[in-house]
């Protein structure tokens, strides 16, 4: 996030909710977000192919085809060059490459994309009305916006309204990917990341590759590595031979489990490092018992940068061992010894390597977390970015044109599968489907159809249907449900006994971040008779 | 012989009291003509000065009330208290159904008074019938042009007693459930839908038009002093003439009961009077001399309220009579404060206990340490004033309890 | 500034201070039931009522503005009655059991029947009827112990906006009720258990800590929250080397993201920590079954596998997933692990999924 939670209850005039089903996914952020449009009056702007919760509230609600993200916010930009809403002196003072930008935006007019999107014009007037006028607009999104074949274009494309609405480096704005897991701001920036060492230093650059080189005392490879689906594809290839997953399920979270299934048997080596025998390391050659968050010392940094303390609170349980141990056994196994007393230590090597962190120490978040970039232990932390100006100096426009998703729905296949999460669930499944109350509550996936559909296929609530795609199929419940448009069909992929990743595109990946389209493949629904 | 003062009624009956042109005939809507060719203050002072206080209860000066919101607030409200849910009392109804022109010229009176053009009536549930005569009555004064931009809309509650305490009124005007605030903030500040709002009842906003007509001092010199005016009081219960009359504040409660009233039905004997509604205090036959005012009867442990009064005769069981007023709490105690919502509960059980014969000394001495604790920490005037027929008749009849009091043999087996 | 009395000390407050404040910054320790800081105030337990020179009634210190002047006496004759009626009144609608609750010796009504000596009610009537089954996995709702303090209601509104629970009925019949005095599972409630937060007695506990240990026995650790990315604060609760639940950390220095509020997963799914499935071994497949091994013996089989592997077929060859579920600590050291001895950059983790 580029701002923070809490701007979201307080500061924000105008709120953008694209592709994040806040109230489900991000609870905590949902219950605040509601709270400043119940208690302060802050309008509520919700993009979303289902009519989740907090549409209900919202002063504009747009129920777009799902891929269609790029079409929809171009035509809100639209609105707001064509009613000279934007921020010009923000452009002006702030930004580049506006009129390349603007140059595009004629095309995109509400009443053309309405055809594309299916939103109405005037709710796209309206929308963009709030957004460009509102005093502080932020926009918060999640993977709906992301996990497409265009996921680095829609993710351009709401910079693109930020910069051009000035809603940037001030309490309220922002743009906000919301982020589902933990600490995965925190794998990001420790560099787990195949073309970037800790804080998002490149490993391409020589002096980046000559300081690890020096505190690590070994030569480096400046070769950019294989992100997670690439080494999937490689190891379907038999390029990849081995396989280290630490605390990771790709047979469950991964496009295209067949595909992931057959790639995972074509190792030589696969060695899974977890709480649980998932269905990954039932694959497994060697098997590492971890320990959960509960056994072990550390730090997690949460979505909106903030550096937070793990507190051990029990032993490991007999017979397993903290992550952090056995990556350091393993390590000291194989010739490299790697010996710290406590995870305190390794935050301090990673401090002296890792400028947005350097200022942050075990003592100084015992209390309360502080925001990254923190590059001394004087420095209060940066809540909010890009205040005076953006990491490469002026914020740069991305000209961005609408393209279709990977696979369309067709004759055979007719309708369009989103996949997501729930509530009551987390990811693969590993901790909630062993949580009492958690599984108690939900104990079964459910395919989300709407009644029209389903009385076309003679379907009943509740009834067990397949779901099909050119991947596989599945079993599974169906939940007749209006908060989806005709046409369009939604499930989890939390439940391994109904794998939503068996139906999933593994083919269809952004060029650049190389993340799966689970928001839009062509997929069937059919009676088991 | 003691005699009724008619000022709010004296046209009782003797034109329409939804049609404002028979109303204007008689000298209606001058008042607000006059009310608005005057400054708001020097208003406000003009109804400070005539010492009208407030006719719901509570006796409160209504120019002081008004003074207490502030001028340059941008939305007000003036809502009238027609809740009217005090068994006993009915002079609301009558006042609409006799004089309704009388209340809407005051509602916007008080409307020029504090810069309000928005005016609510809160009425009854019971009262169907009334709400339909006062939104003719509004149509009516709107056709004259005589309410200028001030506007009147008539609700209906939904017959909760507890409505009939302003804030709780309040949250149901505005679709909540019928619980009070905490005060402060008092209405004057924050009020309906959270601006300055004015609540009266409809007696008090009825006598508005005459003091502006006749003139505050006119006012000030009617009955008691220090309340001064006319009240309307409803008779009930066992006496002869079961009905209303207007009279001046210092009539004595002899007057009201033996004079006006006729006496106590089928030659009995008088036992007690219950006034200003079923939270009302009982009173002995020693105690009748007390003028009617709201102080002389605070200071007689009672209150005059809505100006309701009982008459009990000499057969009637005190404690029975109680014990179905502590039912009447009971049911109607909203439930948000402790000591109403648990104290009216256990008034009710013990006072049925000592009703059907279970009862002992203990449970008297447990009933009025409740009742203190219910009259000092409750949170609004229901549950202050609930446990106040019980402490009363604790106080005045004490031996109709101890007739029913289990009869407690005595130590060692006698 | 203001200037009041409170037992017989002059303290000095901004205006608008709130007689509950302006006692406790004069040392008097006020009891309170359905006062929260973080709620709107509500005025309707009385046990915070204090006496003020002058007034006939006694006044709600967390809803009286302070005035000047004012002389108060916080444990008067008439403060204590009051206090121990109320108290006797809560007691006449509350289930004693308390060496069974959940709550005991986390518990308001509890503290205070301790504080005034207030044993048992003279209120012998009718006992609470309120209870009644809700078969969901997470809240118990025993509403025999509930002092209708209302907290939980407006924590359901003004935190989590769920609005799935308020008021039903008048009176002492009076109860806390969803729409239509369904299961929570029918109405909008969202599992999140602000509710109990912000319980002060046993009525809202977690079905999943029952049993487990009271609140006085568990050790309490603040750590933050294993599930998404929001980072929400809350304190593990320890007993006997076992997680045996979650509580909020009311604190909004301990807890800035999250003030205590946490969600159904956060605050009611951790007792996977205990579950018996977990991996207590190292495994190796031998003969495509996995069997148990020792530390050692994985550890020098894997290092020697992958060094196989890469002296084979190059470093590239081999590829690590780390985790977005693990420590930042965990995160550094698996790609050093994986650039330093693997020798590749083949290190990602499933931030795209």
């Amino acid at each position: 996030m580029t701002n923070t939670i809490g701007e979201l209850e307080n500061d924000a005039k105008a709120i953008f909710i694209i592709g994040t089903n806040t109230t489900e996914n991000h609870p905590v952020i949902g219950y605040k977000i509601k709270q400043n449009v119940r208690r302060n009056g802050a309008k509520l702007i919700v993009a979303d192919p289902r009519r989740i919760e907090l549409a209900e509230m919202a002063d504009v609600y747009m129920q777009f085809v799902p891929g269609t993200d790029v079409a929809l916010m171009n035509s809100m930009m639209n609105v707001i060059l064509n009613e000279d809403l934007l921020d010009k002196e923000f452009i002006a003072n702030r930004t580049e490459g506006f009129e390349d930008f603007k140059a595009i935006l004629e095309k995109y007019t509400p009443e053309a994309m309405e055809k594309v999107t299916g939103v109405p014009a005037e709710d796209v007037r309206k929308a963009a009305r709030i957004y460009a006028e509102s005093e502080a607009a932020a926009i918060c999104y999640a993977m709906g916006l992301t996990q497409h074949s265009t996921g680095t274009d829609n993710v351009k494309t709401a910079c693109n309204l930020a910069l051009m609405t000035g809603n940037l480096g001030r309490p309220g704005t922002g743009v906000n990917p919301l982020r589902g897991q933990n600490n995965v701001q925190g794998a990001c920036d420790m560099g787990g990341l195949p073309n970037v060492y800790t804080a998002y230093q490149n490993v391409t650059v020589e002096a980046n590759q000559e300081k690890f080189e020096k505190a690590w005392g070994v030569k480096l490879s400046n070769k950019v590595g294989l992100t997670l689906t690439e080494a999937i594809g490689k190891a379907h290839h038999g390029e990849l031979k081995a396989l280290y997953v630490l605390g990771e399920n790709p047979m469950m979270s991964d496009p295209d489990l067949q595909h992931v299934e057959e790639a995972l048997e074509n190792l030589e080596f696969l060695v899974v490092q977890d709480i649980f025998l998932t269905e990954t390391a039932q694959k497994a050659d060697v098997v590492f018992p971890g320990v959960t968050f509960a056994e072990k010392d550390g730090t997690f940094s949460n979505t909106e940068r903030r550096v937070q303390r793990v507190r051990r609170a029990i032993n490991p349980i007999e017979g397993a061992r903290c992550d952090w141990q056995i990556i350091c056994d393993l390590s000291t196994s194989m010739g490299y010894a790697m010996s710290y007393d406590s995870p305190e230590e390794i935050f301090e090597e990673i401090r002296s390597l890792t400028p947005s962190y350097a200022g942050i120490t075990y003592d100084r978040i015992d209390v309360t977390g502080i925001h990254w970039p923190c590059p001394t232990v004087e420095h209060p932390g940066t809540p909010i970015l890009h205040r005076e100006k953006f990491n490469r100096g002026l914020g740069l426009f991305h000209v961005v044109e609408y393209k279709e998703a990977a696979e369309l729905p067709d004759e055979e296949y007719p309708l369009i599968l989103s996949t997501g999460r729930s509530l009551f669930h987390y990811h693969t499944g590993t901790m909630t489907r062993r949580s009492s109350g958690l599984d108690a509550h939900k104990p079964h996936n459910e395919l989300e159809i709407n009644p029209i559909d389903a009385e076309k296929l003679n379907i009943m609530d509740n009834e067990m249907v397949k779901v099909v795609t050119r991947r596989g199929s599945i079993d599974i419940k169906a939940k007749i449900s209006d908060i989806l448009e005709p046409g369009v069909i939604f499930t989890t992929f939390h439940f391994a006994e109904a794998a939503a990743n068996r139906l999933t595109n593994a083919d269809s990946l952004d060029p650049v971040a190389k993340i799966p389209e689970y928001k839009v493949c062509a997929a069937r629904v059919e009676k088991i008779s | 012989m003691a005699q009724e003062y008619r000022v709010l009624l004296e046209y009782a009956d003797k034109i329409d009291p939804a049609n404002a042109a028979d109303y204007i005939k008689v000298g209606g809507y001058k008042g607000l003509e006059k009310a608005r060719g005057m400054e708001p203050k020097a208003l406000i002072e003009e109804v400070k000065k005539s010492g009208l206080r407030g006719r719901g209860g509570a006796g409160f000066n209504a120019g002081m009330k008004w003074s207490f919101v502030p001028q340059d607030a941008p939305v007000k409200y003036v809502v009238c208290n027609l809740d009217e849910g005090e068994p006993g009392t009915y002079k609301d109804r009558i006042i609409c159904q006799k004089n309704a022109q009388a209340l809407l010229e005051g509602m916007a009176i008080c409307g020029a008074a504090i810069g309000s053009n928005q005016g609510y009536i809160y009425c009854r549930g019971e009262y169907p019938f009334v709400v339909d005569l006062l939104k003719r009555a509004v149509e009516s004064a709107k056709a004259e042009g005589v309410l200028g931009d001030f506007d009147i809309e008539a609700r209906m509650g939904a017959g909760a007693y507890v409505c009939g305490e302003e804030t709780a009124l309040i949250e149901s005007i505005e679709g909540h459930r019928g619980e009070p605030r905490f005060k402060p903030p008092f209405p004057g500040v924050e009020g309906l839908w959270g601006v300055p709002t004015v609540v009266n009842n409809v007696e008090t906003f009825a006598c508005l038009p005459y003091i502006l007509t006749r003139g505050a001092e006119w006012f000030a010199g009617i009955g008691a002093p220090k309340y001064p005016g006319t009240k309307i009081v409803t008779l009930t219960g066992d006496v002869v003439n079961s009905t209303w009359f207007e009279v001046p504040t210092d009539m004595t409660l002899r007057e009201v009961i033996f004079e006006l009233g006729g006496g106590v039905k089928n030659g009995k004997k008088f036992k007690a009077v219950q006034v200003g509604g079923t939270s009302g205090a009982f009173i002995p036959e020693a105690n009748l001399d007390c003028p009617i005012d709201f102080d002389s009867m605070g200071n007689m442990g009672a209150a005059l309220g809505s100006g309701a009064v009982l008459v009990l005769d000499e057969t009637r069981d005190i404690v029975d009579v109680v014990t179905r007023i502590s039912k009447f709490f009971e049911h109607e105690s909203c439930g948000k404060c402790n000591p109403c919502r648990e104290g009216t509960f256990r008034c009710r059980e013990i006072m049925e206990k000592i009703n059907n014969g279970n009862g002992s000394e203990k449970d008297i001495d447990n009933l009025q340490l409740l009742s203190k604790v219910m009259q000092k920490a409750a949170l609004c005037g229901l549950g202050q004033a609930a446990p106040i027929p019980i402490d009363s008749t604790i106080k005045h009849f004490k031996h109709e309890y101890s007739r029913k009091l289990v009869v407690t043999s005595g130590k060692g087996g006698h | 500034m203001i200037s009041l009395t409170i037992d017989g000390k002059e303290v000095q407050v901004p205006k608008g201070t709130m007689l509950l404040e302006a006692c406790r910054i004069a040392g008097a320790d006020i009891p309170t039931l359905c006062y929260d800081p973080d709620l709107k105030l509500a005025g309707s337990c009385r046990m915070c009522v204090v006496e003020a020179k002058g007034r006939r009634n006694l006044l709600a210190t967390c809803v009286t503005p302070a005035e000047n002047g004012m002389e108060i006496h916080t444990e008067s004759s008439d403060v204590i009655e009051a206090r121990k009626i109320i108290l006797e009144l809560l007691l006449s609608r509350h289930k004693l059991e308390c060496h069974t609750c959940e709550s005991d010796g986390d518990c308001k009504l509890q503290d205070y029947c301790y504080r005034y000596g207030v044993a048992d009610s003279r209120f012998d009537g009718e006992g609470p009827h309120f209870t009644k089954p809700d078969p969901n996995p997470f809240i118990m709702r025993d509403y025999d112990k509930c002092i209708m303090c209302t907290r939980c209601v407006r924590a359901c509104d003004e935190i989590t906006g769920a609005l799935a629970i308020n008021i039903k009925d008048r009176g002492h019949h009076a109860k806390i009720s969803t729409a239509f005095d369904g299961n929570l599972a029918d109405s909008t409630c969202v599992f999140c258990g602000q509710c109990i937060m912000v319980c002060p007695v046993g009525a809202l506990t977690s079905k999943v800590s029952a049993g487990k240990g009271k609140p006085y026995q568990t050790e309490k650790v603040v750590t933050t929250c294993t599930y998404c990315g929001t980072g929400c604060t809350l304190a593990l609760n320890v007993k006997g080397d076992k997680v045996v639940g979650v509580t909020s950390v009311r604190d909004i220095e301990k807890s800035p993201v999250n003030n205590g509020a946490l969600c159904v997963k956060g605050r009611f799914g951790w007792d996977f920590i205990n579950s018996d499935e977990r991996l207590t071994t190292p495994l190796i497949r031998e003969n495509g079954e996995l069997r148990q091994a020792s530390w050692d013996e994985a550890l020098d089989y894997t290092a020697s596998r992958l060094k196989g592997i890469k002296e084979k077929h190059g470093a590239d060859s081999i590829a690590m997933f780390t985790s977005a579920r693990v420590t930042n600590e965990e995160n550094y050291l698996a790609q050093k692990f994986t650039r330093a001895v693997l020798g590749t950059n083949n290190v990602d983790h499933c931030a795209r999924l």
